[in-house]
């Protein structure tokens, strides 16, 4: 079975996040850029399934801007074994949205045929958590998103979800697209020898126009904002003085 | 002329980075506090680094390291500097002095040194020879075939956790027109060796929890097979191999300033005194654009003495000089930095006090300031025969 791995280039987790002046955006210019880490939870999942001799091939695959090479670079590293890139963009700056990602992901699956598509839930940069589900829709496929624990079994898959009262556990046909969630594994870090290695296995380059897909903007982002500074917390001596100012906040 | 990282290396400076950041930065504090690092840190450390492929990234492939070039395991070395050194300790980079291990030493040493399964320690400083190396009273007579060792080394890094040292004891006096010069024979001495103790050493006040140790030698009896390289041959296998130690403090030096810096310019960014960001003073500015200007240059000097180790061009001179400009770089950085930080950068809520004592001992050991000048002078006027 071949598992495809849609991996996003996003602004890393730990880089301090500064909105543009103008209010557009968020500025990326000199910021460094990482691979989506709900997205290394994927390529995890998907080189344990390998490994485990239940998946045979694990391509990740790319869209965005041609930087985005670097993201599947460390995909290879991880331990991928082929790469796709689709260059969809000039300006870093520039998001494709989750529905023309989908159908560009959409015309990859129907090209590779892939048995399982292993993505990240959502990407931290906006969020959307939408790009998973509008691909199954598209593909006809079966979906299990939010995944703590993924179990193949021939052309089914068993997959726990984290849904907001706990846990559902439900089993879905294969071929399927499963979203990650993040306690689904701890990702490796890249070895040394995979990293050597990884120049050298295929990295094939492609356009949206190669799939006939229009990624031209559908939203308009009107403003976007630095969230609230957090006020400085206050210590408090003792249990009796904590349950006091916690009544005063209206917490308790 | 080309500045940039190949995609390899940009992906090992970011895997060693992050692994720093992950597995390192979290147990800093308490190693700070303790002195000790926690039990089976080091050994699930090790374990990691093993699964990574990096364990002894700096021995060559043919005995199972990963065959880095000089500059790409300088780029590691840079990224582990900015980590708490008892902690990178596990990172292992056996000594490379191991390859001079030759017939059943490889099995015994420098195989599972590789692989992680012994951990070695160099030893050559002594209380009474420090950078006068020749000077050491550690000494090893013949007895029968035999040698036998009497002595004592001190400030052995390392030594709380290394199964074998590789120890340089004098073996005889030459005399010479400029007076007696001894002769060095290096060994391989095994943990637990009868006449041989290892004892707690000094607490630093430079890298907490990386300990130094005393090695005692009473009647230690060793046979010729613990010789590494040749009997009285220990000054050409301490040349042909020492070099590595020196970059090492430099690159650690680079990785370490970039950490403290950091954090000194975001703390200028936000701490506002007289209605605004410290970091519109100029006094505060220009001591970050001086830094920063330091920091790069002092990189670029290791970098380049590195790349010219792959080439193999004289290297000797410029190693020199990238030890002592970053080292002494570092002083200045962490100095700055802690004044950016005032009475704050004093205190241990911050690692910057620790970053300011940490840096002193890099302009100490493994040839002082000191050394490091006069190896650049004396490259300079040796062939002027001045």
């Amino acid at each position: 079975m071949k598992v495809l791995v849609p991996v996003k280039r996003v602004i890393d987790y730990n880089v301090k996040v500064r909105v543009k002046a103008d209010g557009s955006g968020v500025d990326l210019a000199n910021v460094k850029m990482s691979m989506n880490p709900f997205d290394e939870i994927a390529v995890e999942e998907a080189i344990r399934l390998k490994e485990a001799g239940t998946a045979t091939e694990v391509v990740a695959v790319s869209i965005g801007v041609k930087q985005a090479q670097e993201t599947l670079r460390t995909a290879l590293a991880m331990g991928a074994d082929r790469a796709i890139l689709v260059v969809a963009a000039d300006d870093v700056h520039q998001d494709i949205e989750p529905l023309a990602v989908a159908k560009i992901l959409a015309a990859v699956a129907k090209e590779e045929e892939p048995g399982l598509i292993l993505a990240g839930k959502q990407a931290i940069d906006n969020d959307m958590n939408a790009t998973g589900q509008m691909l199954s829709a598209l593909l006809g496929w079966s979906q299990a998103t939010f995944a703590s624990d993924v179990e193949i079994d021939g052309d089914s898959a068993k997959v726990t979800r984290e849904v907001d009262g706990g846990l559902q556990t439900i089993s879905v046909k294969m071929p399927a697209v499963v979203t990650v969630d993040l306690r689904l594994n701890e990702p490796r870090y890249a070895s040394l020898p995979n990293i050597m290695k990884a120049k050298k296995k295929p990295l094939d380059e492609k356009t949206a126009a190669d799939y006939g897909v229009d990624v031209t903007p559908r939203l308009e982002v009107v403003k976007t904002s630095e969230p609230a500074e957090r006020a400085a917390g206050i210590k408090v001596g003792s249990v009796d003085e904590l349950i006091a100012k916690l009544k005063e906040a209206g917490a308790v | 002329m080309h500045f940039g990282l190949s995609d390899e290396q940009e992906m090992i400076v970011s895997t060693v980075r992050r692994f720093v950041e992950t597995e390192i930065y979290p147990h800093e504090a308490e190693v700070e506090r303790t002195g000790e690092v926690p039990d089976g840190l080091g050994d699930a450390l090790k374990r990691k680094v093993i699964e990574m492929g990096f364990y002894a990234c700096n021995f060559p492939e043919e005995v199972g390291g990963a065959g880095l070039s000089h500059l790409d395991f300088t780029l590691v070395e840079r990224e582990l500097g900015r980590g708490s050194m008892a902690l990178t300790h596990f990172f292992g980079r056996p000594q490379n002095i191991l390859m001079a291990c030759e017939g059943a030493q490889r099995d015994r040493y420098l195989l599972p040194a590789v692989r992680g399964e012994r951990m070695d320690a160099l030893a050559m400083t002594e209380p009474d020879a420090g950078s006068d190396v020749r000077g050491m009273k550690c000494s090893a007579v013949r007895d029968g075939g035999d040698w036998v060792v009497n002595g004592t080394k001190h400030f052995i890094s390392g030594a709380d956790h290394a199964d074998f040292f590789i120890v340089f004891v004098a073996t005889g006096v030459d005399e010479t027109p400029k007076g007696p010069k001894k002769r060095i024979t290096c060994f391989l001495v095994d943990r637990g060796h009868p006449g041989f103790v290892v004892r707690d050493g000094y607490r630093s006040v430079s890298h907490r929890g990386y300990k130094n140790c005393i090695l005692e030698f009473t009647d230690c009896r060793m046979p010729d097979a613990q010789v590494l390289g040749e009997v009285d041959g220990g000054f050409a296998v301490m040349n042909d191999w020492l070099y590595a130690t020196r970059l090492t403090v430099a690159a650690f030096s680079v990785g370490r300033a970039r950490r403290c810096f950091d954090m000194a310019v975001d703390y200028a960014a936000q701490r506002k005194q007289f209605g605004q960001e410290i970091a519109k003073f100029q006094g505060v500015s220009f001591q970050v654009a001086d830094m920063i200007t330091e920091i790069d240059a002092a990189d670029l000097l290791t970098l380049s003495a590195a790349w010219r180790l792959d080439q193999g061009l004289p290297a000797n001179r410029e190693i020199a000089s990238a030890k002592v400009h970053a080292t002494e770089m570092l002083a200045r950085v962490t100095d700055t930095s802690l004044q950016i930080f005032g009475g704050m950068g004093l205190m241990d809520d911050f690692p910057i006090e620790r970053f300011w004592r940490d840096a002193r001992v890099e302009r100490i050991w493994d040839g002082t300031s000191e050394i490091q000048r006069h190896i650049i002078s004396r490259e300079i006027f040796r062939p002027l025969g001045a």
